[in-house]
């Protein structure tokens, strides 16, 4: 399959990137790892007149740790986070996480940035970035904006950034106290897009009261999904079989899944966002107590 | 129906002028410079106009595999990426692995285990096996299987595939 033809840009500096955009706007992708924009290329989904390549501008790839935050340079590739030390002991979800996007050639390859603009609602690290409030920051010649995650996934496929603006970093507050994630997710062969997967991430105070609860739905909805009524449901409770059962009832009624004949029906994957909520949960609680 | 006279030559026909890149690559140690067209892939650029035929398609749709190549260190897919992004880049194909004739301790493996019967989908397993050795010199079975997810082989059932590349990694640690 061979795409349509284009006009390429390699700049070298982020500035130089979002002149091009300015320029072209939407006539103009950005490529970063290229994992889902060039399949869609491939397949004349999408045919850009411009293609921006921001391969070469290093200075959008790092993983950062500063005060109570974390910062993600939106080129860093899904490798990075999977073996990224800084991660394993702050936010070990995403370590996780990683591990299910893709295969091991596409995680050499893909990044995060590219898959949060993307904005597949199957994509793993949309319900990652729900679960822990993450937020957005872009960038355009008129400067930075921060979104908050739920505002930035507006459809499928659509998110909140402009036509001459490109995903900078993502900055997620780090969890404080007693706290674990986890990122569980059904799938019909390995790598392949997820059934149902949940991304569940908790903090508990001393008495075992839940004082965060974040948990996002990946495949059952027109975005990533944010169950926020199931996380406020668990604000403040004690974990425990029963509040776990129901919160997971609660996200299982927020999931909005359709029908698919190759990955199952609405039912079937709403029946699976509750046992998987209930996974997520119960490991996220275990690493939490550190048992 | 068209009045035609017999043998009436044909005509070239005026077309929009190909934009064209000029990329330098070196691939299994050897320079190579061309002018591409920015679609062109760079599965299409190593087989096509380099002429390493190597490096197969499979399902030229990122699933499968078989056109994995090593790209500045990393194993990679090169039916989803431009020739373009390759532009000043180390690339290792399968052709750059066996040194005075010798084959590469993985390959020898492939072959003494039955890792293979068409043999298509062997280039692109192998150059995965390549990395993944690299990454974890002393893999598990289990990583194993996981390392060689992204690729697909549809006769040998892996068995054999991961049992060769237990053997290359115990013969690459001796070495």
């Amino acid at each position: 399959m061979i795409p349509r033809n284009f006009i390429y840009f390699s700049p070298s500096s982020e500035k130089e990137a979002l002149e091009l955009l300015n320029e072209y706007k939407s006539d103009a992708r950005i490529l970063a790892g290229g994992m889902s924009l060039i399949p869609l290329m491939k397949m004349r989904l999408v045919s850009p007149s411009y293609l921006i390549d921001i391969n070469k501008v290093e200075s959008l790839s790092y993983i950062k740790e500063e005060k109570n935050r974390l910062r993600i340079g939106a080129l860093t590739r899904y490798y990075e986070i999977e073996k990224s030390s800084t991660l394993k002991k702050l936010l070990p979800i995403m370590n996780e996480a990683a591990t299910w996007v893709g295969d091991p050639q596409v995680r050499n390859m893909g990044t995060i940035g590219g898959s949060l603009s993307h904005a597949d609602p199957s994509g793993d690290f949309g319900s990652v970035i729900l679960a822990l409030n993450g937020q957005i920051i872009t960038s355009s010649l008129n400067g930075q904006r921060t979104i908050k995650a739920d505002d930035f996934f507006v459809d499928s496929f659509t998110t909140a950034l402009n036509a001459n603006e490109m995903l900078k970093e993502i900055v997620i507050d780090l969890p404080e106290g007693m706290n674990g994630g986890a990122y569980v997710k059904l799938e019909r062969k390995a790598g392949d897009f997820a059934i149902v997967a949940v991304a569940a991430q908790l903090s508990i105070d001393s008495k075992g009261n839940c004082n965060y609860a974040g948990i996002g739905l990946t495949s059952v909805g027109p975005t990533n999904l944010k169950a926020k009524k199931a996380e406020s449901f668990l604000l403040g409770k004690q974990l425990n079989e029963r509040t776990i059962d129901e919160t997971a009832e609660i996200a299982a009624s927020e999931a909005r899944p359709i029908d698919d004949p190759l990955r199952g029906s609405a039912e079937y994957k709403r029946a699976m966002v509750k046992v998987l909520t209930k996974r997520a949960l119960n490991l996220a609680l275990k690493r939490a107590r550190g048992v | 129906m068209f009045k035609m006279e017999k043998n009436t030559p044909i005509k070239p026909v005026e077309t929009q002028q190909k934009q064209l890149y000029h990329i330098k690559v070196n691939i299994n140690g050897v320079d190579y410079e061309h002018d591409v067209e920015a679609r062109l892939l760079l599965v299409h650029y190593i087989r096509d106009v380099v002429g390493l035929t190597g490096t197969h398609i499979g399902c030229d749709t990122s699933n499968c595999g078989a056109c994995t190549v090593i790209f500045n260190g990393k194993s990679v897919k090169s039916c989803t990426m431009f020739a373009v992004q390759a532009n000043g880049a180390k690339i290792l194909t399968i052709e750059g692995l066996s040194k005075n004739g010798e084959l590469h301790p993985i390959q020898r493996a492939f072959w003494e285990n039955h890792a293979l019967q068409c043999g298509y989908c062997t280039p692109g397993f192998i150059m995965q096996a390549y990395w993944l050795l690299k990454e974890n010199p002393n893999p598990k079975e289990e990583e194993i299987r996981k390392g060689i997810s992204g690729n697909l082989c549809r006769c040998t059932g892996y068995q054999n595939i991961v049992k060769a590349i237990m053997q290359a990694a115990k013969e690459l640690r001796s070495k």
